[in-house]
């Protein structure tokens, strides 16, 4: 990676009025591992989008005459312990790990953590200090224990909450469609997602905000509002797509080991969790080991993409 | 340093109370009813009232709480709903101490393989082997401990019988040459989860050395050390070693993490009897008060760490002391 990048600034000089985004984009390109990266995950989040036009099956048809088949011409990925067709539910275990990236990344990283790194930095003063307090608080905390706990306790409450939603507006299939459990596992995964981002973007703020053009920005009246939104967003943007790539992994995997434990996104919702744990015994992988070498592939696969890509994103973003 | 060092023990009661509190709330507001729990098979309305009296269920949970900390204070963490008759610290500390063993075993393996194969990249910096070195590492990083168990138990253990199933049996095992001298050897029990908690540990360590060394190497000493004549060897071992193992300490905590967060798979899959696999019971069994009080436990031995990581770190190295930055 480093030989292939070394010659960037010598032999592509970057031309003059491009938009950094563009240079960043440019610099990434040429990085052909972060490339396949971006296809790997693109044709996994894609399988996703598209998996109530491509999988072949419904997610949960089930057909229990034919249990733990390999792969055949009907089921390309063979069949679960419940004669469901494994490509389906690959492909919508794909769509539900990008529902709960996707999710977490908006609310947790760039609600949450960018909203409150901005205040902390901008404002200073108690208001940074407490923010940052409870800040060290989640981040001194065991994360993975207290998501299972949470989840585990609030599971059932959510679902009733949801349900009693149900009766009084009238709007029915909420509880049916798994939505309380995607919402939960989301909610409490942003939670903890959020402290790494308000943490960098306050950093880059404290210094950002001695600089003149914020000085004479509020000189000439610009509200805290215009200040933030104009002239310091637009200057941790790199960092937030940066700490997103970073997270990216840790949240889709946090959300697999959450449905594995039970207590994340609960059947008959497809999961990548939920498919690993029905075939992670040494019994069952000797019988049918395709059981977890499918999901296991994939997921290696799609965590592999994310930490070479926030790899090559962080040397792009720093100029190599 | 030492208000630095009061400053931060200060930190950690506040934080095990914020911890305490949280989760007694979420257990006590989560499903299932205590009570209902305890009693077992009794359904008569006056019984279970009485449980609920005696054991403070019918007071708001602020003053249950309280009534809990006092206890906990005093060593009692309450007793388990599911494993009648044993006080939750019966259970928790002998599963801990072997948690804890497993967990040291696999830290000294993440950096023991960690560190050498750092500086090995680094040495390679500018070859193929060393892009091919830290791309392996984060392959292995990415398959999930649950993948990679399966397969190991069902080659070493099934298939070639090389290797116990799963199960605990102590750090080391003796083994007779010739049925006379017995040498102690790692025990078998233990291959397979340490190779599963070890595997996603490694590139962490590794990058973060190969990182500093390549910057170490640049240092000004680096190059008085090489221009006054030493050799490569003596630069490496004396001046650049020493130096780019420092950052290491701070990776301890994280590298931590990862083992405390293994060790629910580990534990749970391979049949050993410690804190992880315990966790996992007493979640799917809504056993509370033992949830309580690993979630507590857990915790605590993660801030502890995290700070003595931090005051080694601060002993090590006399800038941190000092209170000066590199910079």
């Amino acid at each position: 990676m480093t030989s292939a990048t070394m010659d960037t600034a010598e032999t592509h000089p970057e031309q003059m009025g491009d938009s950094e985004w563009r240079i960043v984009w440019r610099r990434l390109r040429r990085k052909r591992l972060a490339m396949a990266s971006l296809v790997v995950i693109g044709i996994i989040y894609a399988m996703g989008i598209f998996a109530p036009l491509l999988a072949p099956y419904s997610y949960t048809q089930q057909n229990l005459d034919i249990p733990r088949q390999g792969p055949s011409r009907q089921h390309l990925l063979g069949t679960d312990t419940l004669g469901r067709d494994m490509l389906s539910r690959t492909m919508f275990s794909a769509r539900t790990t990008l529902i709960v990236t996707t999710a977490v990344v908006l609310s947790g990283s760039l609600v949450i953590g960018n909203g409150l790194g901005l205040l902390s930095g901008y404002r200073g003063g108690w208001v940074d200090a407490l923010i940052m307090r409870v800040g060290d608080v989640f981040s001194s905390l065991p994360g993975l224990v207290m998501l299972i706990l949470i989840n585990a306790t609030l599971g059932t409450r959510v679902i009733e909450a949801v349900r009693g939603f149900e009766r009084t507006t009238g709007i029915t299939g909420l509880v049916a469609s798994g939505l309380p459990s995607y919402l939960l596992v989301f909610s409490a995964l942003s939670l903890f997602f959020w402290v790494g981002t308000a943490r960098i973007i306050r950093a880059q703020i404290l210094q950002l905000r001695e600089r003149d053009f914020i000085t004479s920005a509020e000189a000439l009246g610009a509200t805290p509002y215009r200040v933030i939104r104009y002239h310091l967003l637009p200057n941790v943007a790199f960092l937030i797509i940066l700490q997103v790539s970073a997270t990216l992994g840790g949240i889709a995997g946090s959300e697999i080991v959450l449905t594995w434990f039970g207590v994340g996104v609960q059947p008959p919702a497809a999961s990548f969790g939920a498919m690993l744990f029905e075939g992670s015994g040494p019994r069952t992988f000797q019988q049918s080991p395709h059981l977890l070498l499918v999901p296991g592939g994939v997921v290696t696969l799609l965590l592999f993409a994310f930490n070479l890509l926030g790899d090559a994103l962080n040397d792009a973003v720093r100029g190599r | 340093m030492g208000a630095y060092v009061i400053r931060r023990l200060l930190w950690l009661p506040v934080l095990l109370l914020i911890v305490s509190f949280s989760t007694f709330a979420l257990a006590r507001y989560g499903p299932g009813d205590p009570v209902a729990v305890i009693a077992g098979q009794v359904r008569d309305p006056v019984v279970l009232a009485q449980i609920r009296a005696d054991r403070g269920f019918d007071r708001p949970i602020p003053e249950q709480y309280l009534m809990w900390l006092n206890r906990a204070i005093r060593g009692d963490l309450g007793e388990s709903y599911l494993q009648r008759g044993f006080s939750v610290s019966e259970l928790i500390f002998p599963k801990m101490w072997i948690s804890a063993q497993l967990g040291m075993v696999a830290l000294i393996i993440v950096f023991a393989v960690g560190i050498p194969l750092g500086l090995l990249a680094a040495r390679l910096a500018g070859t193929w082997l060393d892009p091919m070195i830290i791309g392996t590492l984060l392959f292995l990083q990415a398959i999930p401990v649950l993948v990679v168990i399966p397969p190991l138990t069902w080659l070493f253990a099934v298939k070639l019988q090389w290797l116990p199933v799963g199960g605990w049996d102590g750090i080391f095992a003796l083994y007779w040459i010739a049925g006379v001298i017995a040498i102690p050897i790692p025990n078998p029990h233990l291959y397979i989860p340490l190779v599963a908690f070890t595997l996603p540990g490694f590139v962490g360590v590794a990058r973060l050395v190969r990182v500093t060394a390549l910057e170490v190497n640049l240092e000004d000493y680096v190059r008085t050390a090489r221009s006054k004549g030493l050799s490569e060897a003596a630069v490496q071992f004396r001046h650049v070693l020493p130096n780019a193992l420092l950052p290491l300490i701070t990776v301890v905590g994280f590298a931590l993490a990862g083992i405390i967060e293994g060790a629910f798979f580990v534990e749970t899959l391979m049949g050993i009897n410690g804190i992880g696999r315990l966790t996992f019971e007493a979640v799917t069994s809504r056993d509370y008060d033992v949830i309580l009080a690993t979630t507590v436990v857990f915790a605590a031995a993660f801030v502890i760490c995290n700070l003595i990581a931090e005051l080694i770190y601060g002993v090590v190295d006399p800038r941190v002391r000092l209170g000066s930055s590199r910079s």
